[in-house]
């Protein structure tokens, strides 16, 4: 089924909150930032700025009549930095002017005294320091210890995953007006409505109630609105509240890349043992998550990683330790995967590297470890329903497994400059908020007199298709033709104490909440519809396509006719309604339970082609068969999958955040950083929707979608590996995401670029 | 500073007094609340941003894809200026209708950007390839989809083209019969031919502060300062952005776009593998604005059309109020971003000798991503080889030194020479010994050092593979 919303989007007919027509009179502000990464303020001069033409007010943390802070998990975020800058591009004030331009060209004219200290840009430079935002996380099953004894093979190594900026589309914005009764009303294009009432009430000391916040839509999330958009939404608020005018931020793109945090780097090291067979028996990895200047959602990715620190694979012992290092770079945030991604990328470079070790190829290993049926994850919970092995061999089969590396082989032996290289990438994510508490959602539904159906959750649309969902659910209990419901704005006044759109989980929280609303409005309808029939208690009656059958038989009452006169009944035909994830709980003190409604399951195969003469190369395809229950809407779900395939693999190959070692961003830009085009896109890419007899925890059986596929992504690394080493057998392979142009050829050739740069070198001080 | 400018925007005539700088992007957001078009990047590099540009040429209006981010509204005089909001009809066309079909959108924020630039090459194009319709999306960002599903949605829009059309299919009444344009298209000829009678022309102001002619380098780098400036425009109207022959040379504008080198017959019958080249340049919408002037004036160390021009030793042709000289683009560049130009000179035109028969051209550009993207190094070599003796070389090197390079002491290590392994290595040595490559982001300098040396091997690679062993590699 198509989505409904594509509709208006082709046609630029969809809004986004710098395109609702202001009210006359709005302000704009712009936002004076730290150019400094780690220091003291000083002096802050905003004499010259404020007298320029068309600046209204320049705000700074003393005028926040509440409190200024921010941070959502751990409270150590000022919304305005008053003494101390911790990163650049930190906010220190916010000017406000009667265009964007005169708020701009005002921001240019404040002058700032610092004094610079020491910046640390480096997880592990950190935690040497000391550095750690929480005390050290570890997980552990079996006992890693004891098991290193009985390996045949054990390798120790490092992996590195870089950063990834989110390159949503819209950048983040917001708009805030004063409303009657001294509150504030948010229009901000945020992924949690909840986390900005909250921070706006805290920062203008008003209660939640006064504090309204509406969300039509996104143009694109991808995690970096979660908890990166509170502080925009904030200081429009603050503005407005202050000046009692509307006033608009929207952020333009250099500035949004850098004040805004990315997903976390990670430095990791491993240390993995198998015997000669491959099988693995013990697994030792500890992460240094860069987490940047705050908390911000940190310590919830750090758990997600160490929960898929073993991916899909069944390892007996492990033992997974995580440190949360605090730096001197925007405080980094959600991202797609959200902590998983950086955990699989270290088992598979500690696979890869006791393959080469084992002189088989690492998919021998990767198979030989699946996870089978009722097998334990580290958190103590079970596999049920396990589809790593199914979809692994529905792959290889389907997609013959054997003939591609016949093919990658010939090409190999006669290419001498052009080589493939292929790789298989399974993967396992698990579906829940890992902080149980979160796993809530709840609904509002009315029916109209005139039969049309308005629906309100905390569910936030950004691409996807989490609305045209929700439309099919409630299409679908009371079976009328989906034109006839409407998906509401997100707004807190209508859907209160919402958890984030995040971890996958929109449409089964919010859809779940849906269901609940339209079968208790159902329900009495059903009722009203007996009564209207004169029917017995036990005639069966049910709506089927707007129109009424009494124990099967059709009825002249139509969904249009029996609402009416439900209403006559005085009927109510409004129903909220609440939903709690059954089943999940996570003991932190023991760091056990079931924290997820079910996992996500699924193998990909990639294969590229390297130019080892230029060191570029293209993708040649990725073959997918994934997990997605009983998909409700394979259009939406099919086109998410290789959305996000594609950002995965952006992180593994061509994204790359430079920061200079100072902490100031050199790649702050659309044409310094840059993210998967066009061209970039494999040449072919094949998704198969693997049917499972699902747990009934996702709606309608129809599996979470967001996060998964993003994973299979970083099969792309070593199909590159595989390829390096095709052209030379006896090149380093190093794990160290993303695998640039640049990283790529000179592994190629190493230690030719070294030599030469020393020629150089020699030839300079010659002359 | 401030300009009454006329022109058509979507069906609506428009005259409207603006400061010459301000962009199209924003006179249509702020002034006519037309949304459709979006703000992803303003720099060029996201495409969320592009309209239509038609230009009257005869009886007929040529349209171009540009990114409205970077043009300035002086230059929307007497053209066509067409939005999403000016494509749409009461149905979705065929491409809106594929998009929806294939899922080529998801939040929707860059979808109007892709509708307009598939508009855009169904009605510039006589020749529907799916080839061609990708790059004419090259410079739209989809961070939602990975562009796999847009790529779907054009496969099936030319699919269905060409079956439902032949030979004539940028003909105006049959786009509309088609349903990819509305009707009031026809209209546009007519009345931009009205509007044109009223224009005197583009006059310039007196005391100007910036130059602009495509402004793909200045609106990135100067906005806030062509603002607050006098302007004076130069760009190609009416065919001034001429590429010809003159006796034995090869003359360009400089004016000429990028686009406009890249589709000449001349540039082609010389450069067959030339569209290849440009197509690694920018984007389409880039290239129909990006001059070639303002690619040499702008003085990047790595400008593609700069380092193309180095290898086919091209010659400037200066002038001022007073004189007019001719100076060697070899000699051009003194320094980072310093020339020998005076401050009141204007490029006019570049020429090169043509090419002799024998002659081997070749071109090599790598960035991060291979298209739309700023080279990490790039380099051009124009070989003429008689009898396996290299006679001619003229060989470029960009994102290594200060300036585009000109590797002279290349030149002379393979002027006289065979083309051997021995030969090109040894050259290639002496051409490491000419730069001066630093560590940016665009790569370290060991991975610039080790790149160029790449690169030039491809030249030789391309020239004769059997010469390049695998030995020579490593
Ligand atoms: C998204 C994007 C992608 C790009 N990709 C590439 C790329 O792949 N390769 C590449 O090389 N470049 C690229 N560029 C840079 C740019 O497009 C080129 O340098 C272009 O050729 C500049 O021409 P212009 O006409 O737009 O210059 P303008 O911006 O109009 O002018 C640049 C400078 O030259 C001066 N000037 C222009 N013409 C003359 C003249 N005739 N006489 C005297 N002075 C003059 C102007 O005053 C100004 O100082 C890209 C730019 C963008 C925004
Ligand atoms: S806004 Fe991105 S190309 Fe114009
Ligand atoms: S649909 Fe979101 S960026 Fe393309």
């Amino acid at each position: 089924m198509k989505n409904y919303d594509w509709i208006q989007h082709v046609r630029g007919e969809s809004l986004f909150v710098d395109d609702i027509t202001p009210p006359e009179g709005t302000l704009h502000a712009a936002v004076f930032s730290s150019p400094i990464a780690h220091g003291k303020i000083i002096n802050l001069d905003l004499e010259i700025a404020k007298k320029l033409n068309d600046v209204i007010e320049i705000f700074t943390a003393k005028d926040i009549p509440g409190e200024n802070q921010i941070g959502a998990i751990i409270p150590d975020e000022q919304l305005l930095a008053d003494g101390i800058l911790d990163f650049c591009g930190q906010p220190i004030a916010i000017v406000v002017a009667k265009d964007n331009f005169s708020a701009h060209q005002a921001v240019k004219q404040i002058k700032l005294e610092f004094q610079e200290y020491s910046a640390v840009t480096d997880a592990r430079e950190a935690f040497q320091k000391g550095q750690l935002i929480i005390p050290p996380q570890t997980f552990s099953l079996g006992d890693a210890d004891s098991a290193w004894k009985d390996c045949d093979l054990i390798v120790e190594g490092t992996a590195e995953s870089g950063g990834q900026e989110h390159i949503y589309l819209e950048t983040q914005g917001s708009f805030a007006f004063p409303v009657e009764g001294g509150g504030i009303k948010i229009i901000s294009s945020t992924q949690a409505p909840t986390t900005v009432q909250r921070a706006a009430a805290r920062i203008l000391n008003l209660p939640m109630n006064k504090v309204e916040v509406d969300v039509l839509r996104l143009g694109g999330g991808f995690g970096g609105k979660e908890d990166q958009a509170t502080a925009w939404a904030c200081m429009t608020a603050l503005a407005a509240f202050k000046l009692k005018r509307p006033v608009k931020i929207i952020l333009n793109r250099q500035e949004d890349i850098r004040m805004t945090g990315k997903r976390h780097p990670y430095s990791s090291d491993f240390k993995i043992g198998l015997t000669k067979e491959g099988k693995i028996l013990a697994y030792e990895v500890t992460f240094y998550q860069n987490a940047g200047a705050a908390a911000d959602l940190a310590t919830a990715i750090l758990d997600r990683t160490l929960f898929h620190c073993t991916n899909s694979y069944f390892i007996p012992n492990v033992k997974a330790t995580a440190y949360c290092c605090k730096t001197n770079l925007p405080p980094n945030t959600a991202f797609r995967g959200f902590g998983g991604p950086q955990g699989m990328f270290v088992i598979e470079s500690a696979i890869y590297k006791a393959a080469e070790k084992l002189g088989v190829d690492p998919m021998v290993i990767q198979e030989k470890n699946l996870l089978s049926e009722d097998d334990e994850f580290p958190y103590g919970q079970k596999t049920k329903y396990c589809m790593a092995r199914p979809s692994w061999k529905k792959a290889i089969g389907k997609y013959n497994l054997g003939e591609m590396k016949n093919q990658v082989e010939k090409f190999n032996l006669e290419n001498k400059i052009f080589k493939k290289g292929l790789a298989l990438m399974p993967i396992c994510f698990g579906i829940s908020f890992t902080n149980t508490m979160l796993n809530q959602a709840n609904a509002l539904v009315h029916v109209y007199t005139d039969g049309s159906i308005g629906i309100s959750t905390g569910a936030i649309e950004m691409g996807q298709g989490v609305n045209m969902k929700l439309r099919q659910v409630a299409a679908t209990i009371f079976s009328v033709d989906i034109s006839r419901v409407k998906i509401e704005t997100t707004n807190t006044s209508r859907a209160a104490n919402t958890s984030a759109t995040a971890a996958s989980s929109g449409a089964d929280l919010n859809g779940k909440a849906v269901q609940i609303a339209c079968n208790n409005i159902l329900e009495r309808l059903i009722k009203s519809a007996q009564q209207e029939l004169k029917s017995n208690e036990t005639d069966q009656i049910e709506v089927k396509d707007e129109i009424v059958y009494l124990n099967g038989n059709q009825t002249e009452l139509t969904w249009n006719i029996l609402v009416q006169k439900s209403y006559a009944k005085r009927t109510s035909l409004s129903s909220q309604a609440h939903y709690a994830t059954p089943g999940i709980h996570f003991d932190k003190s023991k760091v056990k339970g079931e924290p997820f409604a079910y996992h996500v399951y699924g193998t990909a195969i990639i294969q590229v082609t390297v130019d080892c003469l230029r060191g570029t190369y293209e993708i040649d395809f990725v073959k997918v068969v994934h997990d997605f229950g009983k998909s409700m809407n394979p259009i939406i779900d099919r086109s998410q999958a290789e959305g996000a395939i594609m950002q995965g693999i952006g992180w593994m190959t061509i994204e790359e955040v430079i920061y200079t070692k100072y902490g100031k961003l050199l790649t702050d830009s659309m044409s310094t950083y840059k993210v998967p085009d066009v061209y970039f896109t494999p040449k072919e890419i094949e998704v198969d929707f693997l049917d499972n007899p699902n747990p009934s925890a996702a709606i309608f059986n129809s599996k979470a979608i967001g996060e998964p596929p993003l994973m299979y992504g970083i099969g792309i690394y070593f199909s590159l590996c595989n390829a390096i080493k095709a052209f030379r057998s006896n090149a380093e392979i190093k794990n160290s995401a993303p695998m640039t142009n640049e990283k790529l050829l000179l592994m190629l050739y190493e230690p030719a670029g070294q030599n030469l740069k020393r020629k150089l070198k020699n030839k300079m001080t010659v002359k | 500073m401030f300009k009454t400018i006329t022109f058509i925007c979507n069906q609506k005539k428009i005259e409207a007094t603006l400061h010459s700088a301000t962009t199209v992007l924003d006179y249509l957001r702020k002034h006519q609340h037309l949304t459709g078009t979006k703000e992803g990047c303003r720099e060029g590099d996201c495409g969320a941003c592009t309209v239509l540009v038609g230009t009257l040429s005869g009886k007929k209006v040529k349209y171009q894809n540009v990114n409205s981010c970077l043009l300035p509204i002086a230059q929307a005089e007497g053209k066509h200026i067409v939005t999403i909001e000016g494509l749409n009809s009461s149905d979705l066309s065929i491409i809106q209708q594929s998009f929806v079909d294939e899922g080529g959108t998801q939040c929707g924020f860059c979808t109007p950007g892709f509708i307009v630039s598939l508009t855009g090459y169904l009605l510039s194009s006589n020749n529907y390839n799916l080839d061609d319709a990708v790059d004419s999306i090259g410079g739209n960002v989809c961070r939602c989809t990975g562009h796999t599903t847009i790529k779907r949605a054009v496969d099936k829009i030319i699919n269905e083209l060409s079956v439902k059309n032949s030979a004539d299919s940028n003909n105006l009444s049959s786009l509309i019969n088609l349903g990819i344009i509305p009707k009031y298209f026809e209209e546009i000829p007519k009345q931009l031919t009205e509007i044109k009678k009223k224009i005197i022309s583009l006059e310039y102001e007196q005391r100007a502060d910036f130059l602009i002619a495509g402004g793909t380098d200045l609106f990135v780098q100067r906005e806030d300062d062509l603002l607050k400036s006098n302007i004076k425009f130069f760009f190609g109207e009416n065919g001034a952005d001429r590429i010809w022959i003159d006796g034995n040379q090869c003359c360009i504008d400089a004016r000429a776009t990028v686009s406009n080198f890249g589709d000449s017959e001349i540039i082609q019958k010389y450069f067959p593998e030339m569209t290849n080249f440009i197509r690694l340049f920018g984007s389409l919408p880039i290239r129909n604005r990006a001059t070639i002037g303002g690619n040499i004036i702008n003085a990047s160390p790595i400008g593609d059309m700069t380092i193309i021009l180095l290898a086919l030793n091209s010659t400037l042709h200066l002038q001022n109020n007073k004189a007019t000289r001719q100076v060697s683009l070899k000699d051009f560049f003194t320094g980072y971003k310093t020339l020998d130009k005076k401050e009141d000179e204007i490029l006019t035109k570049i020429t090169f000798d043509i090419p002799k028969q024998n002659n081997f051209f070749n071109f090599e550009k790598v960035a991060k991503r291979i298209h739309l993207d700023i080279a990490s190094v790039n380099t051009a070599m124009l070989l003429t080889v008689d009898d396996r003796i290299i006679t001619q070389a003229n060989i470029s090197a960009g994102g290594v030194s200060p300036i585009p390079l000109y590797l002279s002491e290349m030149r002379k290590s393979l002027l006289g020479k065979k083309v051997s392994e021995e030969n090109i290595s040894e050259a290639i040595e002496v051409a490491l010994s000419e730069i001066s490559p630093i560590t940016d982001v665009r790569g370290s300098e060991e991975y610039k050092t080790l790149l160029l040396r790449q690169l030039l091997l491809a030249h030789f690679y391309k020239l004769s593979p059997e010469i390049i062993q695998a030995e020579i590699l490593l």
